[in-house]
């Protein structure tokens, strides 16, 4: 009777998750791996085969897009772990109580909004007409308006704005857990603000760095607004690309095998940077 | 700023000493954690500030270790003054409460740590550490982990990474405080051992008088930021020169009572119930009249079951068992005093004369003015 009723707790615990995995997940991923194998001979008529993949390789505009956006996700992470990690520090061990949670409310609060209207206010800001151009002719620094969107910088900055917040809580959470006495020690037996940092902070904080890399990176990898709209028509990121077979060329076979590419690619990445780093997932992520 | 040049002018006095604080204070916003200390250690001596918790001791160390500054006064190392001088360029080394080894290292990488940072070569500095690493009792542990370490271990593991860059004084804020009692007990005479073999100064907190009893040359009973008194383990058991310093080194009865009669040092007091108490005036101070507190150790007390094996005792009184605490060799009765009702903690003599005594029993108590101290109170 007892033991029934906890099998049928933990069972009525478990669908969500089972649902959730088989439905939004599993089955769709099924779906899309059918749709790309199948290449397109004639009206309605489709043979199994490893066609649409082979035009990602074959065609340099879709493979040298892979390596930018690659790339400039690559960037986009290692700047934000770089500022980030300044700010985490502050945070967890600079300030105490009040101070603390009004610091981390304040990297949270512009995440309140949604991402188009934060990608909207850089670009108020970023435009020709925009606030920065306005500012520097006013001060006549420059003469002309000069544009600040539609390049690599403004996606750049738009980027790490978006995701800073992912980096900054999984760094606070790992270098409050280190203890103020181990910096002391470092200090109190010789060590300088860089070797101690070298040899005791950044170990400590490589679960949350890594952890932190790995949720910036897939974010940076797989958005699709802030290039787009920063970027211009011109942007080149990945994701566009996946948008056009899909919407604007109706292509759904290519579409779906651009999509698993992107999938495998980039779990090959973070595979790579995880052994590149010594970490694996259940210390980093899984904690 | 003109001390620290008028002691570099004298360094033929100031040698003597490994380390000096001369008129230490650390102010807090409002509060005065440490209040005008001075004191010196001799080299080579193992030093302990004694101290309830919040008594300044902690912030005491952490100036000596540089991570706070004093508000005024000077802090001389072999004579020089430390005021300014950052904590990794002091020559003093800190076992830290809970140990602080790094985590992510090895041991023979916890233990090198300093000498890396100190730029000595890879070779030098694997030899030196094997070679503390011996001295301390644990050769061949290099290669671990520290977790692989029981208590005692990491203990040795943390001097160890203080005592090979041979400071001039170590520092122990507590050390012992997170192992279980026989690990403590067994620890407290290898620390001992350990600083006589390495001959370095040793600075050593604890809220523990045992453990500073057991291992100081010299003990500093701190109390609200100031030392109550300085000397050695038995100076500061028989003789405690406050009030302070005699209820919280070792056990004591204690008593309040109104001084009827004043002569030198014999005072004759008596309790609100109206017992008389004969005892030593141990503040110096005591007037007719005045308010003070009376000590007497649970060891001085002597027990009789008749009135005339006590002799030469100025305070007889009569008393009924209550409760006897069996604890070995250690074993107290506490007893009510018959006239005043007080209850008093006796240590049990280990002849075997008093084995059968039982609750209820009416025994005989005595002990000498010279073992009753009394200090007089404010107010």
């Amino acid at each position: 009777m007892n033991s029934a009723q906890s099998r049928l707790s933990l069972l009525l615990l478990f669908t969500p998750f089972v649902l959730w995995l088989a439905l939004l997940i599993i089955i769709p991923h099924i779906f899309m791996l059918l749709v790309s194998i199948s290449v397109k001979t004639g009206v309605r008529e489709y043979v199994t085969g490893l066609g649409n993949y082979m035009v990602f390789f074959t065609e340099p505009l879709y493979w040298n897009t892979f390596t930018r956006t690659a790339f400039m996700s690559i960037s986009a992470t290692l700047l934000t772990l770089l500022i980030g990690f300044p700010v985490a520090y502050y945070i967890a061990k600079l300030t105490r109580g009040r101070t603390k949670t009004t610091l981390f409310l304040m990297c949270l609060i512009p995440f309140w909004v949604s991402e188009l209207v934060r990608t909207f206010g850089w670009m108020i800001l970023l435009r020709e007409t925009g606030v920065f151009s306005s500012a520097l002719q006013y001060f006549g620094i420059v003469s002309e308006p000069i544009e600040f969107l539609y390049n690599d910088a403004a996606i750049m900055i738009g980027l790490v704005y978006t995701s800073m917040l992912f980096m900054v809580v999984p760094l606070v959470t790992t270098l409050d857990s280190l203890d103020d006495s181990l910096i002391e020690a470092g200090y109190d037996l010789g060590g300088n603000g860089i070797t101690v940092l070298r040899e005791i902070i950044i170990p400590h904080a490589m679960p949350g760095i890594v952890s932190g890399c790995i949720v910036v990176f897939m974010l940076s990898l797989g958005n699709y607004l802030t290039p787009i709209l920063l970027g211009g028509k011109d942007s080149l990121w990945f994701t566009g690309l996946i948008y056009d077979q899909f919407i604007t060329r109706f292509n759904w076979e290519l579409g779906s095998a651009f999509g698993f590419l992107l999938l495998i690619l980039s779990s090959t990445i973070v595979w790579a940077g995880l052994k590149l780093s010594g970490q694996s997932l259940t210390n980093t992520v899984g904690r | 700023m003109s001390q620290p040049t008028a002691s570099a002018a004298t360094p033929s006095s100031a040698a003597a000493f490994d380390l000096e604080c001369r008129d230490i204070t650390k102010n807090f916003d409002q509060f005065t954690a440490v209040n005008n200390v001075s004191f010196n250690v001799p080299t080579g001596t193992f030093f302990s500030i004694l101290g309830p918790s919040g008594c300044g001791k902690t912030t005491l160390l952490r100036m000596i270790a540089g991570f706070q500054t004093p508000t005024s006064g000077d802090l001389l190392i072999k004579g020089k003054s430390m005021i300014g001088v950052p904590p990794n360029k002091r020559p003093v080394s800190m076992v830290f409460q809970h140990l602080a080894l790094f985590p992510m290292m090895d041991i023979a990488a916890n233990v090198g740590f300093g000498l890396r940072q100190r730029g000595v070569p890879r070779e030098d500095i694997a030899k030196r550490v094997e070679t503390v690493l011996e001295r301390v009792g644990l050769p061949g542990v290099g290669s671990r982990h520290i977790n692989q370490l029981s208590g005692g271990q990491k203990q040795r593991v943390a001097i160890a990474r203080c005592m090979v860059l041979e400071p001039d004084v170590l520092l122990l804020d507590e050390p012992l405080g997170a192992l279980d009692l026989k690990l403590r007990e067994h620890m407290k005479i290898e620390l001992k051992k350990l600083q006589s073999e390495f001959g370095t100064t040793f600075v050593y907190i604890t809220h523990d008088q045992s453990e500073a009893l057991v291992m100081s040359d010299q003990i500093a009973v701190m109390n609200h930021g100031q030392f109550e008194q300085v000397g050695a383990a038995r100076e500061l058991y028989h003789e405690p020169k406050t009030a302070f310093v005699a209820g919280f080194v070792g056990e004591a009865n204690s008593f309040t009572a109104k001084v009827e009669a004043i002569n030198g040092d014999a005072a004759t007091l008596v309790s609100p119930e109206g017992l008389q108490i004969k005892g030593q005036d141990a503040s110096g101070n005591l007037k007719q009249g005045d308010q003070a507190k009376v000590f007497v150790r649970p060891e001085s007390i002597r027990l009789a079951t008749q009135a005339n094996e006590l002799d030469n005792v100025e305070n007889l009184n009569q008393g009924i068992i209550e409760n006897i605490l069996f604890n070995g060799a250690n074993s107290h009765i506490l007893l009510r005093e018959e006239k005043s009702g007080g209850e008093l903690n006796v240590a049990i003599p280990q002849t075997g004369q008093f084995r059968d005594l039982a609750k209820g029993d009416k025994v005989y108590i005595g002990w000498e003015a010279a073992q009753t101290r009394c200090y007089q109170t404010e107010g």
